[in-house]
């Protein structure tokens, strides 16, 4: 990834107005999206004020006050502890799933993308409406048939199992074949053919170069399927110590409900799971293009 | 862009190969197990007979299967039930989306960056994690928000709160591609607007909101997507509530007959139709979408 060390060009952005003009605040569109921030954080905050609660606390103090005798510790603790500390197996798992699976995704749709933007060969349209078709058609669904194949493969309850079907990324496709198409000058390849570049040297240098802002977006929307996925792993894992967060996490409240003791020690999780992905965004968010995501319907 | 002769000759092998991982993973991940669904849903199991019995063998079933999902009461209802949750999540995901991306591009608004990029934050915390979350605020026993008062769970309510885990998740991403898309509008637009007497609120309705149509369309075909493959947020809602049963909806009927009852004849025979029902879904909203664009074009 060193290519995250350069941000892509800034969007465009409005000065013409200048400092000068600089409009009145608005105050009732800002309160409302405040609103709509506070919306989104309580479910975050209160997972954190209930994280500090010990087990018994969690049930009897009341809901809003924080627990200020190191409970947050205590639980982190016990959940560190819960089952020889199976838990950060878990998240990392998932890192393991997002990352690999997310770089190879983007391998595999920029090498794609690329083919259907810049060559013309036999089978070109064909194999792009197959593709097409596969962003339409709910990848869920095919999770159950997934998981009977790999079974007779004897890939079930194996990362390959988890990781192989997400590598095939329709949406990352066609987004790569539009970034090829408007990122990637003709001219340029044809004047690397003229000074005798191979076709793969001229994809891996100036193709995969010039797409990378592209692919960035397409890396960071892959890592974050991967990472939120339930289903596919749910499906193919059986043994705990291969599962992602989510699968682990749905499997602690389900004995949860058995034992309600162990609520707080899903609340701590869900509360150790969602840290790490908020810092990873908040530290990438630049490095979003979504206008990509936008452009394409251009 | 169309190549020499000579060129295409060279280069007619590379685009094949840059191809190849795709096409491979296609025909494993997706062609492979469509066609295997389609297959096992004209099967049933059959017992043996006769006195060494105990085993069973795969019969042709013709469309029994399919006579049965379209008889299953269970699984109308969880038609029933995702129509009404998509009811819900569809229309409020992509009004709330409008009507944030509007107000974040309005000249006055403060507190942009730091509202836009909150609000986007759901969007990386997986559904199982944001059901969780909202799951521990809907129980009686942890509730801050009331939960001892009113039941989150009844009998209407348990639609809203399922629905809102999902809103919540899905709110910023569609708030970002109508965003982007506003902020490609040229400022010169706004100014002439403006010139012309329009008001702030009438240059949102009249100019603005028109222009981004291809993009504001994009967002009820991926929330009716999702809404048909709901999942995540019921399953992991189930353990903490019986108003969640294991046939909520569709996608937890055909989990259930796979795992539960272990008939993956009748499972896949659903999962053809519900695949069906949304590739129909996804290829109106298309055709919708293209004529849309034409007639604006014209």
């Amino acid at each position: 990834m060193t290519t995250l060390t350069r941000a892509p060009a800034a969007a465009p952005v409005r000065t013409a107005a200048g400092p000068a003009a600089r409009p009145r605040p608005a105050l009732l569109p800002t309160a409302a999206l405040v609103l709509g921030t506070l919306y989104c954080v309580v479910p975050t905050l209160w997972i954190l004020v209930a994280a500090t609660k010990s087990r018994t606390k969690l049930f009897s103090t009341d809901t809003y006050a924080p627990s200020l005798d190191l409970g947050l510790v205590h639980n982190i603790r016990d959940l560190s502890h819960y089952q020889g500390g199976i838990f950060w197996r878990w998240m990392l798992n998932s890192f393991f799933y997002a990352t690999v699976g997310g770089v190879l995704a983007s391998l595999v749709s920029a090498a794609t993308g690329y083919a259907l933007a810049k060559y013309t060969f036999r089978g070109r349209n064909a194999l792009f409406n197959t593709i097409l078709a596969g962003v339409l058609l709910p990848q869920i669904v095919l999770a159950v048939p997934q998981y009977l194949l790999l079974s007779k493969a004897g890939l079930t309850d194996s990362a390959i199992g988890v990781l192989l079907p997400q590598l095939f990324n329709p949406y990352g496709i066609y987004l790569c074949r539009i970034y090829a198409r408007s990122a990637v000058p003709d001219s340029l390849l044809e004047a690397g053919r003229i000074d005798g570049a191979s076709e793969a040297r001229l994809f891996l240098s100036v193709g995969l170069r010039l797409m990378g802002p592209g692919l960035v977006t397409v890396f960071l929307l892959q890592f974050i399927a991967i990472w939120n996925n339930f289903l596919l792993p749910f499906v193919m894992l059986t043994s705990d110590d291969k599962f992602p967060l989510t699968v682990g996490l749905y499997s602690l409240l389900r004995h949860g409900a058995a034992e309600a003791s162990l609520y707080s020690l899903v609340i701590t999780g869900t509360l150790l799971s969602v840290l790490p992905v908020i810092a990873l965004f908040l530290s990438l968010q630049r490095f979003w293009r979504i206008d990509l995501v936008t452009g394409a319907l251009k | 862009m169309a190549p020499t002769t000579v060129r295409a000759r060279r280069a007619s092998r590379f685009p094949h190969l840059l191809v190849l991982p795709a096409v491979l993973l296609l025909a494993a991940f997706v062609v492979a197990p469509g066609a295997y669904a389609l297959l096992l849903s004209f099967q049933r199991r059959k017992v043996n007979g006769g006195l060494l019995g105990g085993g069973t063998h795969t019969v042709f079933a013709g469309l029994a299967n399919y006579r049965d999902v379209f008889g299953d009461a269970d699984l109308w209802s969880g038609v029933l039930r995702m129509l009404a949750l998509g009811a819900i999540t569809v229309p409020a995901t992509v009004l709330f989306a409008l009507l944030f991306a509007v107000l974040l591009d309005l000249e006055g608004t403060r507190l942009r960056r730091f509202t836009r990029l909150t609000i986007f934050l759901p969007y990386a915390v997986p559904g199982v994690i944001a059901s969780l979350m909202w799951g521990f605020l809907y129980l009686p026993a942890t509730s801050p928000i009331g939960g001892d008062r009113v039941d989150f769970f009844g009998r209407v309510a348990v639609y809203f709160s399922v629905g809102n885990v999902v809103v919540w998740g899905a709110v910023g991403f569609n708030m970002i591609v109508i965003y982007t898309a506003l902020r490609a509008l040229p400022p010169e637009l706004h100014e002439s607007a403006r010139l012309d007497g329009a008001g702030e609120w009438q240059i949102v309705l009249r100019v603005k909101v028109p222009l981004v149509m291809p993009a504001v369309v994009m967002c009820p075909l991926f929330s009716t997507l999702a809404a048909l493959q709901v999942f995540n947020e019921p399953n992991t809602l189930k353990p903490l509530s019986n108003a969640v049963t294991s046939t909520w909806v569709p996608l937890m009927a055909i989990y259930d007959e796979a795992f539960g009852n272990s008939d993956i004849h009748s499972a896949a025979a659903t999962s053809v139709v519900l695949a069906a029902a949304a590739l129909a879904v996804s290829f109106l909203t298309a055709r919708l979408i293209q004529s849309r664009i034409q007639q604006e074009a014209q």
